[in-house]
């Protein structure tokens, strides 16, 4: 599976955008997001950026005001998820340009398809940024 | 209400609206929402797509991030990816890609509009529809979309390909019989020169083979030439967790592969490239030396960055290289200390594993010192990572560290009084299991039992419950090696153990009662010392006798009573050693006289027990209310019996004395048979004898069960106007145990029956105890992490001594003997149990693969190529029916939903596999390869089951995929 889900969660631990790669109750979500944020909220910049939780890893950056957490199957490359991550956060500076957590939350649809466009059954599917955008501008221009 | 001058001035709510209007509304954000739901509710109903593709998307927002049930929309997302218009398609398959699953009813009726938009000609639409698939697909699903993905698989736009060959991915996992059409195509895109197919494909293949790796040996060149020649760290790690998995299969495999690993290892700049490479060898490629020294170096720069993630990292792969590369781990051990009080949890938790690596018979002691330490002024959480890691270190293989078990015993119980300890039912297992197991330790054990047990205060934590139960169960079953079992009486029926929850107070209340017996008898055996030495009568103490021996005792009592008592107390027990002699459980001389009872001190223990245990007769517990029952019943008995002789005399019952003192003794006796460790698996070695039909039809048992009342119940009541009145407590069972001449009738009549219905009794031999059983299985737990000692320095040094020089150190006392069970049959079976799927998908792919180099054009195999998958669907189900009686015992553990007949032989395959290859591992594969040609060919002509299953044997052993030579 590789990735299981990709979280983004404001500093307060407001969920901003949610994508899971495999089926889980509201329930479950809200359960799950609330203890990833408890676990990895808490953690300060000395601290590494990896969590154990459950039966999987949790990857996490946090930049500016917005965590970017990854839920990862435990023989993924840690390292290699950061670099996406960082992947994901160049690619939406470079659509919407100096990219915020408001520009996230009026235009979750567009951040979707983004990670649609990257990760695909929970497989990096797609890292090049022009790549990535070329259907999304396209889609803009039409509509 | 939010704002309604926005609901005036707006005919619809737009979704900025929504999302602004929370932003405002912090405070009333629930009524603001289901406001908003109730308006999404009458929106989507109307006809106009525009309106309600808008309100399926704000109820797609608010599910997203406020987790609001969107369920019951599903019939409306269909709806909108049924429009025209592109942007409600794509609202509509957000929706649906983030609500629908196995279970909603209605997945079913997207089939259609999903394969029209497969077949689209707009790439966009096409793309909605794959990642769609790809996030939803249900069995149905895949079958029947099968077809199309395999058309866009070989479409010429690129961006529309590497989606169609991620979802095969989906497709196999749901439909393995996708296999038999895609897989081909999917091995061909591994050729692919563009790098977003090649990066699509090696990411399915990573998924594949980390799932089952054997069936992609035969791929290896394609993923060799790949890591060779690729340039993108993406795929590059990619293709490393392939090998990684393929590697142990194939020893030639890994001598060809390592030199390259170790290339990009040097040359390559990228971190995570470095990692992926380390973690490749350390996991897979343990038996390359020069490999694994190039990673123990570059491990080690990671360990000296300053980046808490690399740390963090380099400790892992630490981790993994401990079992096999110890060396390794000491290696930096300076680092691994220092991350010991690093402020990362985390990296204290790994530094902790290593040090628990790092832990062997010579320094488990001073390790285990310090980390306790550590324990005491660390946080409750990572006290209990440590204290969790020594118990499960120590434990491992049947406590193999643990030379000094008195140390141990008291460790634990140090560990016990630890504020923070949250690890009770642990050290509960371990004291119980090590008071069975180790008998030189016993002493110590009710040493440090009785250290708990007397300390009301720590009856207040509910963490130690656990513990001070086992304390009073050690106490109570080894109370011959008490200094002062008064004093245990006393910790065990203090005030405060109404505290206790009622599971834990009963154990409490049993061993109590069996303190009392022990006192009650040695008492009666000091007695009777006396007895003898009077009346010379110390040879007749045997149970037969004991008429005798009641009589004489009856006079002497007396006197003790009357006139010796206080004054002779000690005077009076000075010859221990026939008593030692007569009951084996009085250890030493010097135990002996601290142990003495005069007549009040037994005296005052009944009534102390009295005091306790009457409140407890009304408790709403019935284990507790038994108990109390059953022990005041006895205390009766002794007191009227034993200690009230003039009452005795008076009353001329000289029978019903002999009775207690005997019944004392019988369960005296009957609580000093050792108790022994039981293997888990004990029951099911007891064989099933021949004749024994358990599922037979028991409907003739009734004519049998009329005249059953007989043997058993007659038995009893032959017996309890004799025992039954001492009290009516329920001393009978044990009696009944006991006794050595069960009533004659009823034995005979036992017999009879017996006779009579030889069929549903176990054969008589097979009454053995199963204790002395053999395979214990060994208490095996994966270390949980921990950390360690607060002295860094200590800890240090200590390694230098000890970690080093791995000698073991000479012990001045000598390993106590551990009883173990003989380690015979590994632990129980873990049943093997497959992925059904998994194993359908390895065999479905291996049958590809193997043919695809028998006769690489053999597209007939593939009966699916072009033809209707669903005509394919009918053909299976008529083999099935034909065969359905053969594969039945294989289907049993099938999933019900897969009942085509070509998966039951996949499973076929998979299962002979597994128990083969072991043996065969990489066989001549030239030799294979020549068989399986035969025999795939063979196979082509006649594909049916049938031919198959007799072919099972040569399948076999063409099972290992050859490598080709190019490779090798």
């Amino acid at each position: 599976m590789g990735i299981r889900f990709i979280l983004m969660v404001n500093k307060q631990g407001q969920t901003r955008l949610a994508q899971y790669y495999e089926w889980l109750t509201l329930e479950e979500r809200r359960a799950l997001e609330g203890e990833i944020v408890r676990k990895c909220l808490a953690r300060n910049d000395q601290q590494c950026s990896f969590v154990e939780h459950r039966n999987y890893k949790i990857v996490y950056r946090r930049y500016a005001s917005l965590f970017f957490l990854v839920g990862v199957d435990n023989d993924e490359n840690e390292l290699a998820i950061l670099e996406f991550i960082h992947l994901l956060v160049e690619t939406m500076d470079r659509h919407f340009g100096n990219v915020c957590e408001l520009d996230i939350m009026f235009h979750l649809e567009k951040a979707h398809f983004m990670l649609e466009e990257m990760v695909m059954n929970g497989c990096i599917v797609e890292t090049s940024k022009s790549n990535i955008l070329s259907p999304i501008q396209l889609m803009d221009k039409t509509s | 209400m939010a704002s309604p001058s926005l609901m005036d001035t707006l005919f619809q709510r737009s979704l900025d609206d929504i999302i602004k209007g929370l932003r405002h509304q912090q405070s009333t954000e629930s009524t603001f929402i289901s406001k908003v739901i109730e308006e999404i509710r009458r929106e989507i109903k109307t006809t106009d797509l525009q309106t309600k593709s808008t309100a399926l998307q704000k109820l797609t927002y608010l599910n997203s991030i406020h987790s609001i049930d969107m369920s019951w929309a599903s019939f409306h997302a269909i709806e909108c990816i049924s429009s025209p218009t592109f942007a409600h398609k794509k609202i509509g398959y957000l929706a649906i890609s983030q609500s629908f699953n196995e279970s909603t009813p209605v997945i079913l009726l997207i089939t259609n509009q999903l394969r029209k938009d497969l077949n689209s000609g707009n790439e966009f639409e096409v793309s909605l529809a794959l990642d769609c698939l790809s996030r939803i697909g249900t069995v149905d699903l895949c079958r029947d979309l099968t077809s199309e993905v395999f058309t866009l698989m070989s479409t010429s736009k690129v961006f529309v390909r590497k989606k169609a060959v991620s979802v095969v991915l989906r497709l196999f996992e749901k439909y393995p019989d996708a296999v038999r059409v895609c897989f081909k195509r999917l091995v061909e895109s591994l050729e692919s020169s563009d790098s977003q197919i090649l990066s699509a494909v090696v990411g399915v293949f990573c998924e594949l083979a980390s799932k089952e790796p054997r069936s992609y040996l035969p791929l290896a060149p394609e993923f060799y030439r790949i890591l060779v020649d690729s340039r993108n760290n993406w795929v590059l790690i990619k293709v490393l967790k392939i090998f990684a998995n393929l590697a142990p299969l194939e020893p030639r495999l890994a001598k060809r592969v390592v030199e390259p690993i170790c290339d990009h290892m040097r040359k390559t700049g990228a971190k995570s490239m470095v990692f992926e490479c380390i973690r490749t060898v350390v996991a897979s490629f343990t038996e390359y030396e020069s490999a694994v020294k190039l990673a123990a170096v570059k491990i080690h720069e990671f360990l000296l960055e300053d980046d808490p993630n690399l740390k963090y990292l380099g400790l892992h792969a630490l981790s993994i290289m401990a079992p096999k590369h110890l060396w390794a781990v000491l290696e930096n051990k300076d680092v691994v200390i220092q991350s010991l009080s690093d402020e990362d949890p985390n990296i204290k938790l790994e530094s902790l594993r290593l040090v628990m690596a790092m832990v062997s018979e010579g320094n488990v002691v001073e390790i285990c010192r310090v980390l306790v330490n550590y324990a005491l002024k660390s946080d409750p959480e990572f006290c209990n990572e440590i204290l969790g890691s020594i118990l499960s270190t120590c434990c491992q293989n049947v406590y193999e560290i643990i030379i000094d078990f008195d140390w141990y015993v008291s460790l634990l119980g140090e560990m016990s009084t630890i504020p923070h300890c949250q690890k009770g039912e642990e050290i509960e297992n371990q004291l119980i299991d090590i008071g069975m197991r180790v008998k030189d330790v016993r002493p110590e054990l009710v040493r440090v039992g009785r250290h708990l047990l007397i300390d009301p205060a720590l009856l207040g934590n509910p963490f130690l419950h656990r513990i001070l139960s086992a304390a009073a169960w050690v106490c109570g079953e080894y109370v011959e090696f008490s200094r002062n079992p008064v004093e245990l009486m006393e910790a065990l029926l203090q005030p405060r153990t109404g505290l206790l929850p009622s599971s834990i107070r009963t154990v409490y209340m049993q061993s109590a009662f069996k303190v009392l017996i022990f006192c009650v008898c040695s008492y009666l055996v000091q007695k009777e010392d006396m007895t003898s030495e009077v009346s010379d009568l110390a040879s007749k103490r045997e149970c037969s006798e004991s008429s005798d021996l009641a009589s004489a005792k009856a006079p002497v009592e007396c006197d003790q009573d009357e006139g010796f008592n206080p004054r002779n107390s000690n005077q009076s027990y000075e010859d221990p050693s026939v008593v030692n002699g007569g009951h084996g459980q009085l250890s030493t001389s010097a135990l002996m006289e601290e142990k003495s009872f005069t007549h009040e001190s037994v005296f005052k223990l009944l009534n102390l027990m009295e005091l306790a245990m009457c409140p407890l007769l009304g408790s709403y517990d019935v284990e507790i209310q038994e108990r109390a029952r059953n022990a005041l019943g006895f205390i009766e008995l002794v007191k009227r019996d034993i200690l009230n002789p003039s009452l005795l005399k008076e009353a001329n019952l000289e029978t019903e004395e002999v009775s207690a003192s005997r019944i004392v003794e019988w369960v005296h006796d009957a609580f000093s048979e050792e108790l022994g460790p039981v293997s888990i698996t004990a029951q099911e070695r007891v064989l099933i004898p021949d004749e024994l039909v358990l599922k037979g039809n028991l409907a003739d048992l009734e004519a049998i069960c009329g005249n059953v009342e007989l043997p058993s119940s007659c038995s009893f009541s032959l017996r309890s106007p004799y025992y039954g009145e001492s009290a009516g407590i329920s001393f009978s069972n044990l009696q009944d145990e006991e006794d050595p001449e069960p009533s004659t009738e009823a034995t005979s009549l036992l017999t009879e029956h017996r006779k009579l219905h030889e069929l549903y009794y176990l054969p008589s031999e097979k009454n053995e105890t199963i204790t002395i059983a053999n395979d214990y299985p060994p208490a095996n737990y994966p270390s949980s992490g921990i950390n360690t000692n607060d002295d860094t320095q200590d800890l240090v040094t200590l390694t230098n001594q000890s970690l080093v020089s791995k000698r073991k150190p000479n012990h001045a006392k000598p390993r106590p003997v551990v009883v173990k069970l003989d380690e015979g049959d590994a632990a129980p079976v873990t049943a093997k149990k497959p992925e059904v799927k998994d194993d359908l998908l390895s065999g479905a792919i291996r049958d590809i693969l193997l043919g695809n180099e028998a006769k690489p054009a053999s597209s007939q195999s593939n009966p699916s190529d072009k033809s209707s998958i669903k005509k394919k669907g009918k053909e299976k189900l008529n083999v099935d029916l034909s065969d359905s009686n053969e594969d039945l015992a294989v289907r049993e553990q099938n999933n019900p939903e897969n009942p085509s007949s070509r998966r039951s032989k996949h499973r076929g395959h998979g299962k002979e596999k597994s128990k083969k290859s072991q043996g065969k591992k990489d066989g001549d594969g030239r030799e294979d390869g020549g068989e399986k040609e035969k025999q795939k060919s063979r196979n082509r002509n006649g594909k049916h089951k049938t031919r198959q299953r007799a072919d099972a044997p040569l399948n076999v052993v063409a099972q290992t995929p050859p490598i080709p030579d190019f490779l090798i």
